[in-house]
């Protein structure tokens, strides 16, 4: 299959492995900031490979992992209400929040939707003019884009029966916290590609240059992850720090403009509360001034959001890569996919789900 | 294709009400309230179509001729939405998956019972066009519709229409001693391509629009596992259809019956080029994705091949492959070899990734 097998073929995947043996002098500690290359660095045994040579720190790419407490406990209150349905990504019907998750809320009642995409949402919104659609806004830059077309849709079709509950998130922000945290261990990034392909990574520019850190812009499959590495490991070694883009079929320098232009018409950057993180700032998005009418929240006074959570799961701590997931007292025991304590274990970009799902062998002595 | 007021539920319960066309001939209360349009329902749209000796009296009960041989009776209910998908619809699934289950239990499928609830406002074209697909399924199958009961309900009750059916067979010997008897060194062999109908009706539910549109497997295995029980008689050691769950559903079920590890690997598993395109594209693992015409079964060490040439005689399970071995109890019940050399844990499936898929 063109497009993935050049990228999973295991003769390349071995020589770039030997490549980054060769040229590692030492052992380096890289972050891959994306939950979807965690999931397959760990799935194809790419951090193994690597064993002894790099360490890979997972860190807090994961939307469904970050979107606070209190959205789960808005978006449950709305599927609640009479005539209304909460519409969401089917990632988020499992996730914690103070009391139970979006699935228990339906056997309560409540009426939640799963959809592929928020123009899904909007088709359900004209499709029952009876009810309040209310699509839970989750994601990174790669989302947004299409939030903010279903905004336009809503618009262009006048209805007043749809709106997002918005928890959108952005990375950058993100990275700079860590980055200037003062237990941070990474010596280098690599950048979330699909982020990339809507932002492009121009503004990484200022990053680099602020935090001395090599950044490469990665791709998903396993070849891609380990160019990614090998690239990052070439920086480091020859003391050099700068935007490397290995993800080029995918990534252009300025991004999609078209997307850009979209977001930049429908929100406005805000400082945003990240579960485990505190609030963020500028480290995500709201509605502007004139699409207020489509802010669930305002719409319907739903619960304040608030970053401060009191749960069991240090999702803060794995979400910084302060630890690994298996160095948390509850995985595998009584945080499991089954029965998650928090939302690094539920979420299919979550890094304990990762863990628990590839690699329970390397808590065997748990 | 079905008419488009068929009613169209959102794969989480958003019930879209069938579209109530007062000049489009539908089910109606009065027919399920026992008088003469009940009759005229079941005689007209019903038995007529599904010919058979034991379905024209109308008796309360079906006289059957004694069986030679232990009797196998199983039953099972069908709320796929939508009600047709390519590759398939309710009907032909109703009969193809009690047929199955039959089959892979090491019986010879005789008889079905076909019970139908129907919702109010239903129209009559679709029941003719599902009641069409069970005749035709069951001629496919060999097997008769011997006795049913039809009701209908208020609009909202049930989405459309809902189907249980009951399937008798004979056990003839040797009957698989099952997964309980798995030991190491058994080999393990898929029949076809795992997750198509999982896939298919994902697709169909939410509209994606694919070219070629994925389409389900659903169909009848009775004829090769005849073939292998004939040919290999006891060698044959467990048979199960990898319907709900898929495959890793399967594998976990009989990991834990034998106190054995499963092991698999990825690369062995029949995958057509559209089947993987898809997964790819969704992002998801065909292995936790139901098939309506695929089983695993497993086989004593060294009957791998004959059971591989008999399978693979057979369209139904033109592309079967052998996929992994039975191996002493490791720390996971079920492992898998992934396509770089890595071995991990399968998990097994723990949320429905799609519920009322048949």
């Amino acid at each position: 299959m063109k497009y993935v097998d050049e990228f999973r073929d295991p003769e390349a995947v071995r020589r770039l492995v030997e490549a980054i043996r060769r040229m590692a002098t030492r052992r380096w500690t890289l972050m891959e900031v994306c939950g979807g290359q965690t999931h397959n660095l760990l799935r194809y045994g790419i951090d193994e490979a690597l064993e002894g040579c790099i360490e890979l720190i997972h860190g807090p790419g994961c939307p469904v992992c970050v979107t606070p407490v209190e959205t789960i406990d808005a978006a449950q209150e709305l599927s609640l209400r009479p005539n209304t349905i909460l519409a969401s990504f089917g990632d988020m019907l499992r996730v914690p929040g103070s009391h139970g998750t979006l699935l228990s809320s339906r056997s309560k009642g409540g009426r939640v939707a799963v959809v592929y995409s928020p123009l899904d949402a909007v088709e359900i919104a004209r499709e029952r003019p009876q009810d309040q659609i209310v699509f839970l806004a989750v994601g990174f830059e790669t989302t947004a884009p299409a939030t903010a077309l279903a905004v336009q849709q809503a618009t262009h079709y006048g209805l007043d029966n749809f709106s997002l509950l918005v928890a959108h998130v952005c990375v950058l922000p993100a990275m700079q916290m860590l980055a200037t945290a003062p237990d941070h261990r990474a010596k280098a990034f690599l950048a979330a590609g699909h982020v990339c392909a809507v932002t492009g990574f121009a503004e990484y520019d200022e990053f680099v240059r602020r935090f001395r850190l090599p950044l490469v812009v990665t791709g998903f499959e396993p070849v891609d992850l380990l160019e990614g590495i090998l690239a990052c490991v070439r920086q480091l070694e020859t003391g050099v720090a700068s935007v490397e883009n290995c993800y080029a079929r995918s990534v252009r320098r300025e991004g999609n403009l078209a997307a850009q232009r979209l977001v930049e018409q429908i929100y406005e950057v805000r400082d945003t509360p990240w579960r485990g993180f505190g609030v963020i700032p500028r480290g995500g998005l709201k509605l502007r001034e004139e699409w207020q009418r489509f802010d669930a929240r305002q719409r319907f006074s739903a619960t304040p959001e608030v970053a401060a959570c009191a749960t069991e799961c240090p999702a803060g701590d794995v979400l910084i890569g302060r630890i690994r997931p298996t160095e948390c007292p509850h995985f595998g025991t009584r945080c499991t996919p089954d029965s998650p304590l928090g939302a690094p274990m539920v979420s299919t970009e979550g890094p304990c789900a990762a863990y628990h799902r590839y690699r329970v062998a390397s808590h065997a002595g748990k | 294709m079905p008419p488009e007021s068929v009613s169209r539920t959102n794969n989480e319960g958003l019930s879209c009400p069938i579209e109530l066309n007062r000049d489009v001939p539908h089910v109606t209360l009065a027919h399920g309230d026992g008088g003469r349009l009940t009759r005229q329902l079941v005689r007209e749209h019903i038995t007529n179509r599904l010919a058979n000796v034991h379905l024209q009296s109308l008796d309360d009960a079906a006289c059957l001729p004694q069986p030679v041989g232990p009797l196998a009776v199983t039953t099972d209910s069908f709320v796929v939405t939508p009600l047709f998908f390519p590759g398939g619809d309710i009907g032909s699934l109703a009969v193809y998956g009690t047929v199955n289950d039959l089959a892979v239990s090491g019986a010879h499928p005789c008889w079905l019972t076909l019970a139908l609830i129907l919702e109010e406002g239903l129209p009559l074209a679709v029941l003719d066009q599902v009641i069409a697909s069970v005749a035709s399924a069951a001629r496919r199958s060999d097997v008769a519709i011997v006795a049913g009961d039809t009701k209908v309900v208020p609009r909202g009750a049930v989405d459309g229409l809902f189907i249980n059916t009951t399937g008798i067979g004979v056990f003839h010997s040797p009957v698989p001693a099952g997964p309980k008897s798995l030991t190491p060194g058994d080999e393990l062999i898929i029949s076809g391509p795992v997750g198509q109908h999982g896939i298919a009706v994902m697709a169909a539910r939410e509209r994606l629009s694919f070219d070629p549109a994925p389409h389900s497997d659903s169909l009848p295995l009775v004829k090769p596992i005849r073939v292998l029980r004939e040919q290999l008689g006891s060698r044959v050691k467990a048979m199960r259809d990898a319907t709900r769950g898929g495959v890793a559903a399967v594998l976990h079920e009989w990991a834990e019956a034998a106190r054995v590890t499963l092991a698999v690997e990825q690369a062995t598993f029949p995958m057509p080029d559209e089947l993987r395109g898809l997964s790819e594209l969704l992002g998801v693992d065909p292995l936790y994705f139901a098939g309506e015409g695929v089983f695993l079964l497993a086989v004593e060490p060294g009957a791998c091949e004959a059971a591989l040439a008999i399978l693979r005689c057979h369209p139904e399970s033109k592309l079967a492959a052998r996929v992994g071995e039975v191996q002493a109890q490791q720390r996971f019940p079920v492992t898998i070899r992934r396509a770089l050399g890595t071995t991990q844990p399968l998990d097994e499936p723990t949320t429905a990734l799609l519920p009322r898929i048949c």
